[in-house]
C-alpha cells in the first residue's frame, strides 16, 4: 500500500464535517480498510470534527497513513486553539457535556478506534489523535 | 439549499435520507416534517436511512428528536433500513436508541406502523 502525503482539512462549519467524513472514507478505502473499519473511523472523525468546531471554535483535521512493523494504520489529528478542556477525565465520561450534545463524542470515539490520545490545556487548545490499524 | 423530500403514502409520511447530512439540513428536516405531519394529518412517519453510510451522535439525536416531536403531534416514527456496519458502530459509540422504534426495511416499517395505528383506532389491541 503506497503511503499518502499527510493532508489537512479545515474545520469551521458543519459542511466541513461532511467534507472531513468523505475524505476519511476515501482514504480508508484507498488503504484497503474493510467496511466496518471505515464506518467506525468515519463516525469517530465526525464526532471529533464536531467537537473541534463546537467547543474548540474551529481548527483542523490532519489525515495520514502510517506503517508500523508491517501494519498499515490511518491516523487523524484534530487540533484547535480553543478554550481547552479543564478536566479531561470528566470529558471522557459518557453523558458529560458542557454543550447541547449527548456527551458521547470523546468517550464514544475512543471506543471506535485502536489508539486514542488527547492533549489539552486551558486557553491553549486541544489535540486529539486517533489511529485505526488494519 | 437542498432539502430532504417527504412523500405521503396514505396516513404515513416517508422520508428517505439520501445525502450525507450536514447539521443545518438535519434541523430543516425537523421543521419540514413537523409541518407536514400537521398539514397532511399524518399518523405515522417512516425514516429510511438505508443510504446513510454512518450515523453519529448528532444524527442519532436528531432521529430521537423527530420521534419525540412526531409523538407529540400524534404520529409514530419508525426508522428503517439501518446498515449492519452502522448498527455495529452506534452500539460501540454508545448511542441510546431506546426511544427510537426501528424495523429492518420499509415494508416491515409500514407493517409496524399499521399495527400501531390499528391499535389506536379502537383503543384496544387486536
Amino acid at each position: 500500500m503506497s503511503p499518502m502525503e499527510p493532508e489537512t482539512v479545515e474545520l469551521k462549519t458543519s459542511e466541513d464535517i461532511v467534507r472531513a467524513r468523505q475524505r476519511v472514507r476515501t482514504c480508508m478505502i484507498d488503504h484497503g480498510f474493510g467496511l466496518i473499519d471505515q464506518t467506525k473511523m468515519v463516525t469517530a472523525a465526525s464526532e471529533l470534527a464536531r467537537n473541534t468546531i463546537d467547543y474548540g471554535k474551529g481548527g483542523t483535521m490532519r489525515i495520514e497513513s502510517i506503517t508500523d512493523s508491517g501494519r498499515t494504520g490511518m491516523r487523524l489529528v484534530f487540533l484547535d486553539k480553543g478554550p481547552g478542556i479543564k478536566d479531561i477525565q470528566q470529558a471522557l465520561k459518557d453523558g458529560f457535556t458542557t454543550g447541547q450534545g449527548l456527551g458521547l463524542g470523546l468517550g464514544g470515539s475512543k471506543r471506535l478506534v485502536n489508539d486514542f490520545e488527547i492533549w489539552s490545556e486551558p486557553d491553549k487548545g486541544t489535540k486529539v489523535t486517533i489511529t485505526r490499524w488494519r | 439549499m437542498d432539502k430532504i423530500p417527504i412523500l405521503k403514502i396514505g396516513d404515513i409520511l416517508l422520508v428517505t435520507i439520501q445525502v450525507d447530512m450536514h447539521d443545518q439540513l438535519a434541523v430543516s428536516l425537523q421543521d419540514d416534517l413537523t409541518a407536514r405531519i400537521v398539514k397532511d394529518h399524518a399518523r405515522g412517519v417512516l425514516i429510511d436511512i438505508s443510504s446513510l453510510e454512518m450515523v453519529d451522535s448528532f444524527i442519532g439525536r436528531m432521529l430521537g428528536y423527530i420521534a419525540a416531536m412526531s409523538q407529540a403531534l400524534g404520529a409514530q416514527t419508525v426508522v428503517v433500513g439501518m446498515r449492519p456496519a452502522v448498527a455495529i458502530t452506534i452500539v460501540e459509540l454508545g448511542l441510546p436508541m431506546e426511544n427510537i422504534q426501528t424495523a429492518l426495511n420499509v415494508e416491515r416499517g409500514v407493517e409496524k406502523l399499521q399495527r400501531a395505528m390499528d391499535t389506536s383506532d379502537d383503543g384496544t389491541k387486536r
